[in-house]
């Protein structure tokens, strides 16, 4: 699995690419870890972008966990966004649609993050083909 | 034919279907029988089965008791929860009472609810009868004593008649048991708990409750895939959702309906049953527990279908 991270305003948005499984998800683990140090410091949102994801297993929906839990001991928001059709039904079958925040695509992410860090996405969003 | 006979199915207390559940059950079958025939009996069970379980039955209330059937002669069980007590009705019935039975009984630990139903065990009080208990832990012997003392019982355990043995074993070593291969695996539980892996015929039958899986321990991971490997059958302690048991309940040594898909999965088990299900579900929680566990095998599922039940007092899996 593939994890960049960019910056909108006062959030971070961690897009990821790929399968959540028992072997990638310690590499999901520490791509997230100094995103979740900043973010602990500056009390920033982090918004994980589900929108690559085709499938995640327990042991990803652990490190999600320990991510919000991190966020929360620093009164810090995680948000958990566009999520594919299929993980939306593993987020349902777990529960973890009721501990975490989840919303339905990006732009909602950061609509809840702040006004600046939604426009600062949408200025870097490339137009709609007309 | 091995087989697994489950008699009492729910975790940490026993729980009994009450008189409002009852109604919303005939409620629900009297909506469903209106305006259709039920002159014949026919009619009636065509009614009965266009139910949901969660309407047409009960997943039942004793806690964790289950017989498996080797082809031998002698009886096998996991557990001594209160569903030992009809379990051992149904074997005195079985064999009309007769004397020099053999009663193997696998304990996966000590917890109350795990060895409730020993003073209720009809066969134990039979002079004959022979009841070899099996476990991994030091204070076996000393646990089954111990509830029969007062003040927490009134009946002392040499009352019984029969021929009581206790037998400890090393987890990760083979035994050969009555004609049945059984090997013994450490579990991540409050004290300790074990699974037991039972081969016989070219079946393997895994019971492994009351287990947390560390989901962070690879090697732990691989080692109970080792042990469900190939199982016909794995009877998996479901107790939790996964959000619960990574945060409110971590630690609290029970697992998931979904790690439960993953670990049979990665072992190429053939069929998972949800057990020790959680005392505060109703039936059509389980029911619905059972409906997400079967769609997340769905779309989870590789080359191999593995088949999902639930476990309730009274099912049987032939295998």
């Amino acid at each position: 699995m593939q994890v960049s991270i960019h910056r909108h305003a006062d959030a971070t948005v961690a897009t990821l690419v790929g399968r959540i499984d028992h072997q990638t998800a310690v590499q999901l683990e520490a791509a997230l870890s100094p995103v979740l140090a900043e973010a602990g410091v500056s009390r920033n949102a982090v918004v994980l972008d589900f929108s690559g994801v085709d499938y995640i297993s327990s042991v990803g929906l652990r490190v999600v966990m320990i991510a919000a839990k991190q966020m929360r001991e620093h009164q810090a928001q995680l948000l958990v966004a566009a999520l594919q059709s299929v993980v939306v039904e593993i987020f349902a079958i777990s529960r973890f649609n009721r501990i975490l925040t989840v919303v339905a695509t990006l732009d909602d992410a950061l609509a809840l993050c702040s006004p600046a860090a939604l426009a600062d996405y949408r200025a870097g969003r490339p137009a709609a083909a007309p | 034919m091995m087989r697994a006979r489950f008699w009492g199915t729910r975790g940490s207390l026993p729980v009994a279907l009450t008189a409002a559940g009852v109604r919303l059950k005939l409620l629900a079958a009297l909506r469903a029988a209106r305006d259709r025939p039920l002159a014949t009996e026919a009619d009636l069970e065509r009614v009965l089965t266009s139910l949901p379980f969660s309407e047409s039955g009960t997943y039942g209330g004793h806690s964790s008791c289950v017989q498996i059937e080797t082809g031998g002669f002698d009886y096998f069980v996991c557990d001594m929860g209160s569903g030992l007590r009809p379990f051992g009705h149904a074997a005195m019935a079985q064999r009309s009472g007769a004397a020099g039975q053999t009663f193997h009984v696998f304990l996966s630990h000590l917890h109350w609810d795990h060895i409730m139903g020993l003073p209720f065990f009809v066969p134990a009080f039979v002079p004959g009868n022979r009841v070899r208990v099996y476990g991994c832990h030091e204070g076996l012997e000393a646990a089954l004593l111990r509830q029969q003392e007062q003040p927490s019982f009134p009946v002392d355990f040499a009352i019984f008649g029969a021929k009581m043995e206790f037998v400890r074993l090393e987890p990760g070593r083979a035994y050969e048991i009555g004609g049945v291969k059984v090997t013994a695996m450490l579990q991540r539980h409050g004290g300790d708990s074990y699974g037991y892996r039972f081969e016989a015929q070219g079946k393997a039958v895994v019971y492994s409750t009351d287990s947390e899986h560390p989901l962070q321990q690879p090697e732990h991971t691989a080692r109970v895939v080792e042990f469900f490997r190939d199982a016909d059958l794995v009877i998996f302690d479901a107790m939790y959702s996964l959000a619960d048991a990574v945060s409110v309940k971590a630690d609290w040594g029970h697992s998931s309906n979904i790690v439960g898909v993953e670990l049979c999965q990665l072992a190429g088990a053939k069929h998972l049953c949800l057990f020790h299900h959680e005392p505060m579900f109703d039936d059509a929680a389980i029911d619905a527990l059972l409906v997400e566990t079967r769609r997340l095998e769905e779309i989870t599922r590789g080359v191999k279908r593995l088949r999902v039940s639930a476990a309730y007092d009274g099912l049987e899996i032939g295998l």
